[in-house]
């Protein structure tokens, strides 16, 4: 007992002794340090049927690390110096305790690549902090008992389904067939897609529950069409987020028609194809850093950190509450490369950008599609819009 | 073959060379997506002929006698250089990777080159065809402007979101300008004593003045029925009597008309969409904008400040300039 109120006290001198220096981050030599922690935790998603092209495993990292690069261009003009300190976790407690160490450290600006709980406990443990969400596309995180000190710049399931949901309704494909894969993230998803369903006008006319264990690259040919056999639907929505059996549903379902959602036709941040609007640009320097083509982590983790620089650029100052309110302001129109000025959400803290449809070697769209209109900003009619998220962020200081 | 010409364009070019100054004021108009030029004629507003050129032609600039076209071919990593007489590609100029926008120094020697995936300004001589420095600046280097007595050449960047000032006696960057996200273009009014930029993404356009090399003023640009996260300023172009800038609005689809005195908006002109730059007649009567993805050019009647023509050009035309 003795001990650990021991362990305690020294656990609270260390955070004071943190409080004064991050409150001289000022260098004796008048540089400002921007110093921003990357926290990383990915669990295994387990064996997968299509493992035949993997992911990066260090996707998220690489755009973080160009972004840190492009900072300092800027930076090396204003003598303010950016740096990366990383912490990569194999679960979340230990990723819980490095974290601990950065805020100890002094550090109080963090990415975080992490699912939502994970993502939900390093908010509470780092008050004083300002964290941005490039891991969870999770919607709980923005409709209610949203974390006050996170900002989200990966998109949510919600702007995902309503993104694909737009142009399905543009193409008048209403009539859906449902596949829903066996984990929570994918039940997920697909109320994204039912929410999304609801609010353009769509039906879903059969909806099925992925319980096959067997390997489909063998057998997608026979049993895909039989599973698929259904009402009749202008196009099948997968729900499928590790890619275990989704891919091996296109030109295999009964009725000759294409797919989207996880598979097939896909809503995401970013993507190779991705290229007007200077993105070509980007794309360049990131493959000629990771030596890879960038992703839609790697976006959220690149604007994340850019997001942050524009802010420590306009307040020539490091504090998270500062960044925080100015981010929240709609004072603070962010470069994302995607055609227009990007800006965070003031109730629930997510980016709003434009949605890229894309397959797998080209881009097909870009929502919010033409049309749908909103009275402050198309990109709202993407996720949830202020009336739906229970969350006001803004009204609240860090 | 980028310098072979089709008979009949090189006779048409020919032909536009002889029929005199006085009459027929050229526009030549890179167009991005075809790798070729479209020539205008002037006089009878429509294009008289189109030439080939290197990959993904953009930025664009006249010798000072106007005699050569300076052609930023991207893809090919090449500036070209067109002899207006012959309408051929008489030299490649070592320009650097991916250059963009270029500016001529007023000895018509140095060209100023950006190169985008470089981070560097490339400076070459054009009649030695030399390297004679280049110079680190921000991310992404775009717009490109030397001051009319060839004291300055700034840059802008566009992730680095700076102007660049560079010394030309020395080849130096010796001072650098914040303004707002994405500077894509800087223009020196006539007189030397200022400096516009335009932001794309942060929708502003900053004066700077030259001499203090402080910030004068920023603009703002609101279009009724237009959301402001589509106003994204690109071109910008300058009256010689100092009355009035014209600001290229990108996909708002508009081109601003701002008062140079007072800063003020005088009027927005609907042109074709995404707008990209401009270039005045000789006479300053008329000015052209480029249109991107409508692929036309639009005609201003600069006095009447009316939209009085659009001439269907190449796909995705980009850079513009007037020849007398």
């Amino acid at each position: 007992m003795r001990l650990l109120a021991i362990h305690g006290l020294a656990y609270l001198l260390a955070i004071a002794s943190a409080a004064l220096l991050a409150t001289h981050s000022q260098a004796a030599d008048g540089e400002l340090q921007v110093r921003i922690g990357y926290l990383a935790y990915r669990p295994d998603p387990g064996p997968l049927l299509s493992n035949v092209i993997p992911e990066p495993d260090d996707a998220g990292l690489r755009g973080a690390e160009l972004a840190i690069t492009d900072s300092n261009s800027t930076g090396r003009f204003l003598k303010h110096r950016y740096d990366l300190q990383v912490a990569d976790s194999p679960n979340p407690e230990a990723l819980l305790d490095e974290a601990r160490r950065l805020h100890a450290d002094g550090l109080r600006l963090f990415v975080v690549n992490a699912p939502a709980d994970s993502l939900r406990q390093l908010a509470t443990a780092l008050p004083d902090s300002l964290l941005f969400n490039v891991g969870s596309a999770d919607d709980g995180l923005r409709l209610d008992a949203c974390p006050g000190n996170v900002l989200h710049s990966l998109p949510s399931r919600a702007m995902l389904a309503d993104a694909l949901a737009q142009f399905l309704a543009v193409r008048k494909w209403t009539r859906w067939l449902l596949i829903v894969g066996t984990t929570a993230d994918d039940k997920a998803y697909a109320d994204a897609l039912r929410r999304a369903a609801k609010r353009f006008g769509h039906k879903i006319v059969a909806e099925k529950p992925w319980t096959f264990d067997n390997d489909q690259r063998r057998s997608a040919q026979a049993e895909m069409p039989l599973f698929t056999q259904t009402a009749e639907y202008d196009v099948v929505l997968v729900a499928d987020e590790r890619g275990d059996f989704g891919e091996y549903v296109p030109y295999q379902t009964w009725y000759p028609r294409p797919v989207a959602g996880t598979q097939g036709l896909t809503p995401t941040g970013w993507h190779k194809t991705v290229e007007t609007y200077g993105a070509a640009q980007l794309q360049k320097r990131f493959e000629e850093h990771a030596g890879r083509w960038m992703n839609d982590r790697d976006f959220a983790a690149w604007i994340a950190v850019r997001s942050i620089a524009t802010a420590v650029t306009r307040l020539r100052d490091t504090a998270p509450a500062a960044i925080r309110s100015l981010a929240l302001s709609t004072d603070l129109p962010i470069d994302g490369f995607k055609g227009r000025k990007l800006s965070y959400r003031a109730w629930d803290g997510q980016l709003r950008q434009p949605i890229p449809l894309v397959h797998p070697r080209a881009l097909v769209s870009t929502s919010p599609q033409d049309g749908f209109l909103h009275p402050s900003s198309e990109l709202d009619t993407l996720g949830l819009d202020a009336p739906e998220s229970r969350c006001r962020l803004s009204d609240a200081r860090l | 073959m980028p310098t072979a010409l089709p008979t009949r364009l090189l006779a048409t070019a020919l032909l536009l060379a002889a029929a005199g100054p006085a009459l027929a004021a050229t526009a030549y108009v890179s167009n991005e997506k075809d790798n070729t030029l479209s020539v205008i004629d002037l006089e009878r507003m429509e294009v008289t002929g189109t030439l080939e050129v290197g990959m993904r032609p953009r930025g664009l600039a006249l010798s000072h006698d106007n005699k050569l076209l300076y052609i930023c071919a991207s893809d090919s990593d090449r500036v070209q250089v067109l002899d207006l007489a012959s309408g051929k590609i008489v030299k490649e100029l070592p320009s650097g990777a991916d250059p963009e926008q270029f500016a001529l120094h007023p000895n018509n020697k140095w060209l100023y080159i950006s190169n985008e995936d470089d981070a560097l300004v490339t400076v070459v001589d054009v009649d030695s065809e030399e390297v004679l420095a280049q110079i680190d600046v921000g991310v992404e280097p775009e717009g490109m402007a030397v001051s009319p007595d060839g004291k300055w050449a700034v840059n802008t960047s566009e992730t680095t979101n700076m102007l660049h000032w560079i010394d030309t006696t020395t080849h130096q960057l010796v001072d650098n300008t914040l303004i707002d996200q994405r500077p894509r273009h800087v223009e020196f009014s006539k007189d030397g004593s200022q400096l516009w930029a335009s932001a794309e993404i942060g929708g502003t356009v900053t004066v700077v003045d030259v001499a203090s090399r402080q910030v004068l003023k920023k603009l703002n640009f609101q279009i009724k029925g237009i959301h402001p996260d589509k106003v994204q300023p690109v071109g910008i172009r300058l009256t010689s009597d100092g009355k009035y800038a014209f600001v290229a609005l990108g996909p708002a689809n508009h081109v601003a008309v701002v008062d140079a005195k007072t800063y003020e908006v005088l009027d927005y002109l609907l042109v074709g969409r995404r707008v990209w730059h401009m270039a005045f007649s000789p006479d300053e009567r008329l000015l052209l904008t480029t249109n991107g993805v409508s692929g036309d050019v639009s005609v201003i009647d600069v006095e009447k400040l009316k939209v009085s023509k659009s001439i269907k050009v190449g796909r995705y035309p980009w850079g513009v300039v007037v020849k007398p």
